[in-house]
């Protein structure tokens, strides 16, 4: 399996940030997430984040939210997100899943970390779980060797950002924005501010998300942060598709856009 | 936050905001400087004997506090003989308790300098006493709303518009008010520097169950010194209704540390526990996180929350607030559900018997206290929280009970 300390250090070898690219598992059905993620990793995405779709994902916009709702309504389960984990691990990219907190807390939280660690799953992202409520995920997490990123946001106060980045490990996950998932026209002016803040507290990677869905806006955000996340994009792609087989080649070119940007601006 | 607040009255949330093991915070961190920023500013107020008299002042002389206790002497009949008072929050400016809460959060609103409030609405009774406390104060007003509820609640929903409110239907999910508190907090996440979220249940992340219970706590403490006045004793039972669980944790809270006082909790049994179709986060849910807090909830084996379903839009919420859940597992209250057709039995009673027309959300309330008085036999005064008024569910009860005459 490649660990998260193997992509992003890859890609900080090659003087570039890494891509990280979030897919629902599940969306639109279980075999065709597995067949988009492969063409994530083939365009140039170095991790992948499989969501693991919820009914009240708060922190997200109408994009992710369709995207989750139509693997919901596929039937999608968490023995199927850790199937698309096994599978993503398989391909060569670090393997995250991004969960809500409730799903994982009802699987199991240890029992959790164990099949996840066992698919080969590298790390988990958690937006509504903040350190101070994380005790049990701590230990699991620390039990099961896995990586766990929590987030820092503009308004986040350099006393929380020293909380937070001391919980994480494989990188610190920066919103770019005061809001939910979703394409902007420009990623928020803040991001560069937070990442500093951030970089201040922790010799950790910090990898930047919400907002970025063209090469152009990687490349800016690829000055100086260790990675971009792009998820609406990817999602917006598949759901104008209309089906998984005219969806891949829109998705391939996506990543392949998106790893060439994330090579401009180092 | 510092927890104080008046010793010899009831528990308290830990620093975090925890009821045991219930409580706490699990929203995005983006939120958390808002949800401090809240707190501090509600701890401050709290002390505060200037934001203490203002909210008294709008409490007496602009929502008419305090709410009378009216002797339910027929009712009696139906409850085994026991002694029923009833607590009028339907005597309230806008009809029901939420005018406590929302004046307090209104006037904190304006304390944090921020100029404009967003909230959820279910039935639309926490709609439009946010409405009416914006107008009021001069604060600008965006009410989310499930499509479906704005369909249920059209009146509410134009009695909002009238106030100055901006109704905006929420269209994904189930399209009721779970979906419309998703959608308040991705507003509050986006808009935080100028915006409060004022929430209208005492459940979601710290502080909202505290801050919630600590502006509702009026109700109990009003009724403890009524029954003490009148009866010239506690109460043996005080019973509620449940949905998130403001008006019942407001009054609870007066009566936690007198132990000779049982605690109802009455949620909504829908078409009853056993079909699946109810809105009993307690009686039929198991515990997890929902909304920014560890609590009971309707959920699935794997962790996604369940539709609820209640003839009351107002307690068609599929969880309840942290402190609730936390009272149930210590014993120290009772939850129980009542079904559609109880509660419509009780609101027809109430109607006939008192001439008190209740909210259908009230009406599980007096359906389950009419239970316990038989229950606790004819020496037994319970006090019953009519939490609102009827007038916003004529529809359904006319339909319900069919009472206008079709042509």
């Amino acid at each position: 399996m490649t660990t998260l300390s193997d992509a992003l250090g890859r890609a900080r070898r090659e003087g570039r940030a890494a891509l990280v690219g979030y897919l629902p598992a599940g969306f639109p059905d279980l075999a065709g997430s597995i067949r988009v993620i492969e063409a994530m990793v083939e365009g140039g995405c170095d991790v992948i984040e499989v969501g693991w779709p919820y009914s009240d994902p708060t922190m997200d916009g109408p994009v992710i939210q369709r995207a989750a709702d139509r693997a919901l309504a596929a039937g999608t389960t968490p023995a199927d997100v850790i199937e698309v984990v096994r599978a993503t691990a398989a391909t060569g990219a670090a393997a995250l899943v991004m969960s809500y907190w409730n799903p994982i807390d009802r699987y199991g939280v240890d029992r959790f970390a164990a099949d996840f660690a066992a698919a080969g799953g590298a790390g988990v992202i958690t937006p509504d779980l903040i350190p101070e409520e994380a005790g049990d995920w701590l230990k699991a997490s620390d039990a099961a060797d896995l990586d766990r990123i929590f987030l820092v946001a503009p308004s986040s106060t350099d006393e929380r950002i020293g909380i937070t980045v001391r919980a994480c490990r494989g990188f610190v996950y920066a919103a770019s924005l005061m809001g939910v998932t979703g394409t902007r026209a420009e990623v928020g002016a803040a991001a560069a501010g937070l990442v500093a803040r951030t970089r201040a507290a922790t010799e950790l990677p910090v990898c930047v998300g919400l907002g970025v869905s063209t090469g152009e806006q990687a490349a800016q955000v690829a000055g100086y942060a260790d990675g971009v996340i792009v998820g609406s994009a990817f999602c917006a792609r598949v759901l104008d598709a209309g089906g998984v087989d005219s969806a891949l080649p829109r998705v391939r070119e996506l990543a392949a856009e998106l790893a060439a940007g994330v090579r401009a601006g180092a | 936050m510092t927890t104080s607040h008046d010793p010899g009255r009831g528990p308290v949330p830990d620093a975090a905001g925890h009821f045991g093991g219930y409580g706490g915070r699990y929203s995005p961190e983006a939120l958390m400087a808002a949800l401090d920023e809240v707190a501090a500013a509600y701890d401050k107020a709290r002390a505060d004997p200037a934001y203490q008299a203002e909210l008294a002042a709008l409490l007496a002389d602009y929502a008419g506090r305090p709410s009378p206790l009216s002797e339910a002497r027929k009712l009696s009949a139906h409850a085994g003989g026991a002694r029923v008072l009833l607590k009028r929050e339907d005597l309230n400016h806008t009809g029901s308790h939420k005018i406590n809460n929302v004046l307090g959060q209104a006037l904190l609103t304006k304390r944090m300098g921020k100029t404009r409030v967003i909230a959820e609405t279910g039935a639309g009774q926490h709609g439009v006493a946010t409405a009416t406390a914006c107008a009021l104060l001069g604060l600008d007003c965006v009410i989310y709303m499930g499509e479906e509820d704005t369909r249920r609640q059209a009146l509410n929903v134009a009695r909002m518009r009238i106030l100055g409110a901006e109704v905006v239907p929420v269209t994904l999910g189930s399209r009721t008010l779970k979906d419309a508190i998703n959608e308040a907090f991705r507003d509050w996440v986006a808009n935080v520097e100028h915006t409060h979220y004022l929430f209208g249940t005492a459940a979601g992340p710290h502080p909202f169950p505290f801050l919630v219970r600590d502006l509702h706590r009026v109700v109990g403490e009003e009724a403890r010194r009524q029954v003490l006045e009148r009866a010239g004793r506690l109460p043996d039972a005080v019973a509620a209704c449940v949905g998130g669980g403001s008006n019942a944790i407001g009054l609870f809270h007066a009566f936690v540390e007198d132990p000779s006082v049982r605690l109802y909790g009455f949620e909504a049994g829908g078409d009853g526990v056993a079909t699946g179709r109810h809105a009993a986060a307690i009686t039929g849910g198991s515990p997890g996180v929902f909304h920014g807090a560890r609590t009971y909830l309707l959920q699935d084996r794997y962790g996604q929350t369940l539709d609820s379903h209640s003839i009351s839009a107002g307690l068609d919420y599929p969880a309840v607030g942290p402190e609730h859940a936390w009272l149930a597992d210590t014993g120290r209250a009772v939850y129980r559900a009542v079904t559609d057709a109880e509660a419509m039995e009780g609101f027809r009673l109430l109607s006939r018997e008192e001439g008190i027309i209740p909210a259908i959300e009230s009406a599980h309330a007096v359906a389950g206290a009419l239970t316990v008085g038989r229950e606790l036999g004819p020496d037994a005064i319970v006090l019953v929280n009519i939490s609102g008024r009827g007038d916003k569910d004529m529809e359904t009860a006319a339909d319900y009970f069919g009472l206008v005459d079709r042509t």
